[in-house]
C-alpha cells in the first residue's frame, strides 16, 4: 500500500464531481439536485486544497478560494431553498416533473 | 472604482429608505432613475486605472466604458418598466436585488483574478434568481426562478472545476501569471473546456441554452429584460477579456471550439425563434441567436475584437430593450403576451408599433439602423481568421432571422381583427423608448462612437 498522494486526491475530486453531475442530471427531486450541486462544489474544494498542499505550497491561494467557495455555496443554498419552499407552496410538490408548466 | 462606489451608494440609499420610514413607490423610483442617470453620466468621464487589492481589481479605459454601458442599460430598464415597478408590492427589494447584481457585474468586468471573478459572478447571479421569483402569485415565476438558480449553481460548479485545474497547472489565480503559464497542455485544454462550458451556460449559447426560454417566460418583464441584456452583455465582456487575454496563446485550440458553438447557436436560436408564439419566448430565442453573433466576433484574435463586442452589446441593449419595453407596456395594460394578438397594433398605437418595428429592424440588422453596423463589425472580426465559409454561414443566418423579425412587423401593420385599445405610455416610458430609438438610428450614423470605443482598447 503506497502513501496516498496527489493522484489519489485528484481521483477523489474528479469522481465526486462526476457523481454530482450524474446526480444533478438524473434526480427528479429538487432537494437532491441541490445536494448534487453541493457535491460538485465540494469536489472542487478537494482539488484546490490538494493542489495547494502538494504543488504550490509557497502561497495559500488554493486554501483561500476554498473558504470562499464554502461561504458562497451556503448563500446559494439559502436562496435555492427559499425558492424551492415557495415552489412547494404553489405546486404542493418538489418534483421537477411537476414544475413543467412551460413547454418548449 | 468610481462606478462601483456610485452603484454602492444608490444601493445603500434604497436600503436606508426601506429600513426607515420609506418613500412613496413613485418617488423612490424617480429617485433611483435620476441617480442611475447621474452615475452613468459621471462614469463616462473616465476613471483611474491603477490596479487595486494586489491586482485583484484591474480597470482599463475599455472596462470603464463597458461599465458605463451596463449602468446605462440599468437606467433604461428603470425607465421602461415603470408600469410593473410602480405596481409591484416589492419595489425596494426588486431595486436592491437588481442593483447588487449590477454591482457584481461591474466588479466582474474589472476582475484581475479568478477568485474575484468567481465572487463577482455569484454576486451577479444569485440576486437575479431571487428577483426572478418576484411575481410571487404566479406559479410560472417560481418555476422560472427554480430553473435559474439550479442551472446557475450547476454552471458555477463547472466553472470552479475548470478554475481548479487552471490553478493546478499554473499555480496562480492571477490573470497575468496564468497567461504566462498557459502552454496548451492537454490538461489546460480540458480546464478551458470546463471554463468555456460554464460561460456558455451563463450566456445561453447552444448546447447550454435549455433554461433560457423558461426562465425568460416565467420571470417578471424587467427581470427578463435585465437577464437578457445586462447579464448577457457583462458575460460577453468577461469572456472576450478571458479569451483575448488569459487564453490568447491557446487560440488555436479555442477557435475551432468557438466555431462549432457559434454555428450551433445561430442555427438553433433561429429555428426555435421561427415557431414561437409567446413574445417573451420569442425574444429569448432571438437573444440566443444574437449571442451567436457576439461569439462570432470573438473568434478573430485581433485588438479590435473587444471593441466590436462592446459596440454590439451597446446596440443590442438599445434595440432589445425597446422591444421589451413595448412588450411590457402592452402586457401590463392589456395582458396580451402572444404574438398573433399584436395584429394591427399600428392602427390604435402607431407610436408603440413604430418603436417595435424599429427595434426589430435593428435586431435583424437592416442598414439605416445601428444593428447593421454592429453585426458588420463582428463579422469583419470573425472573417479575419480566413475561414470565409464560416462567415458566409453566419451571414445566411441573418437572412433566416430576417424572416421571423419581419413576420412580426407585418402583423403589426396589417388590419386588426380585434381592436387593441389606445395605450398611453407613462412619461418615463416614452422617454426611454425615444432614447432607444434615437440611439438605434444615430449610433449607426455617427461613426465617431465606434471610433471612440476602438481607441479605448
Amino acid at each position: 500500500m503506497t502513501e496516498p498522494g496527489l493522484p489519489h486526491l485528484l481521483f477523489i475530486g474528479a469522481a465526486l464531481f462526476f457523481i454530482g453531475v450524474f446526480g444533478f442530471l438524473t434526480r427528479r427531486n429538487l432537494i437532491t439536485m441541490l445536494m448534487s450541486v453541493e457535491l460538485v462544489l465540494n469536489s472542487v474544494c478537494i482539488n484546490f486544497v490538494a493542489f495547494n498542499r502538494y504543488l504550490w505550497q509557497e502561497r495559500l491561494d488554493g486554501v483561500f478560494i476554498t473558504i470562499f467557495i464554502i461561504a458562497i455555496a451556503a448563500a446559494e443554498a439559502a436562496v435555492a431553498i427559499a425558492i424551492i419552499i415557495h415552489l412547494y407552496r404553489s405546486h404542493r410538490t418538489i418534483d421537477v416533473g411537476a414544475a413543467e408548466d412551460m413547454k418548449h | 472604482m468610481k462606478t462601483e462606489w456610485m452603484v454602492m451608494a444608490i444601493l445603500l440609499a434604497v436600503l436606508l429608505f426601506r429600513l426607515g420610514r420609506g418613500l412613496a413607490q413613485s418617488t423612490l423610483l424617480s429617485l433611483v432613475q435620476l441617480l442611475l442617470l447621474l452615475s452613468t453620466a459621471l462614469s463616462l468621464t473616465g476613471d483611474s486605472t491603477t490596479p487595486l487589492f494586489g491586482g485583484m481589481y484591474l480597470n482599463g479605459p475599455l472596462a470603464a466604458f463597458q461599465k458605463s454601458v451596463l449602468l446605462f442599460a440599468a437606467w433604461m430598464i428603470s425607465l421602461l418598466f415603470s408600469d410593473w415597478q410602480r405596481e409591484s408590492s416589492h419595489l425596494s427589494e426588486y431595486l436592491i436585488l437588481l442593483l447588487s447584481s449590477l454591482l457584481g457585474m461591474c466588479f466582474m468586468v474589472s476582475s484581475g483574478n479568478l477568485l474575484m471573478l468567481y465572487l463577482s459572478l455569484e454576486l451577479a447571479t444569485i440576486p437575479m434568481a431571487a428577483a426572478a421569483n418576484l411575481d410571487l402569485g404566479r406559479k410560472r415565476s417560481s418555476e422560472g426562478a427554480m430553473k435559474l438558480i439550479l442551472s446557475s449553481a450547476f454552471s458555477s460548479g463547472v466553472l470552479l472545476f475548470g478554475i481548479s485545474w487552471v490553478y493546478g497547472t499554473t499555480g496562480s489565480l492571477d490573470f497575468g501569471v496564468i497567461a504566462k503559464g498557459i502552454d496548451g497542455s492537454p490538461l489546460q485544454t480540458l480546464a478551458f473546456m470546463f471554463l468555456f462550458a460554464a460561460f456558455a451556460f451563463k450566456m445561453s449559447a447552444v448546447p447550454f441554452h435549455l433554461w433560457t426560454a423558461d426562465v425568460y417566460q416565467g420571470s417578471p418583464m424587467p427581470v427578463t429584460a435585465y437577464l437578457s441584456v445586462v447579464s448577457k452583455g457583462s458575460m460577453a465582456f468577461v469572456l472576450v477579456n478571458l479569451l483575448h487575454g488569459m487564453f490568447r496563446s491557446m487560440s488555436g485550440a479555442w477557435y475551432h471550439l468557438l466555431m462549432v458553438v457559434v454555428l450551433a447557436t445561430l442555427v438553433v436560436g433561429n429555428l426555435f425563434a421561427l415557431r414561437q408564439q409567446d413574445i417573451k419566448r420569442f425574444l429569448a430565442f432571438s437573444s440566443i441567436a444574437q449571442v451567436g453573433f457576439i461569439l462570432l466576433g470573438m473568434t478573430g484574435v485581433r485588438p479590435l475584437g473587444p471593441s466590436a463586442v462592446t459596440y454590439f452589446v451597446l446596440i443590442y441593449i438599445l434595440s432589445n430593450l425597446a422591444a421589451f419595453g413595448v412588450a411590457a407596456l402592452v402586457s401590463a395594460r392589456t395582458g396580451i403576451e402572444d404574438i398573433p394578438s399584436y395584429k394591427g397594433l399600428a392602427k390604435s398605437n402607431p407610436f408603440l408599433a413604430w418603436m417595435m418595428a424599429l427595434s426589430l429592424f435593428s435586431l435583424a440588422g437592416i442598414p439605416p439602423t445601428a444593428g447593421f453596423f454592429a453585426k458588420m463589425f463582428l463579422i469583419v472580426e470573425g472573417a479575419w481568421q480566413g475561414d470565409y465559409w464560416f462567415v458566409v454561414a453566419a451571414a445566411i443566418n441573418i437572412a433566416v432571422s430576417l424572416y421571423y423579425y419581419m413576420r412580426i412587423v407585418r402583423l403589426l401593420f396589417s388590419e386588426p381583427e380585434k381592436s387593441i385599445p389606445t395605450l398611453v405610455p407613462a412619461p418615463s416610458e416614452r422617454l426611454g423608448l425615444l432614447v432607444c430609438a434615437v440611439g438605434m438610428v444615430l449610433a449607426g450614423l455617427l461613426s465617431w462612437i465606434y471610433d471612440h470605443i476602438s481607441t479605448l482598447n
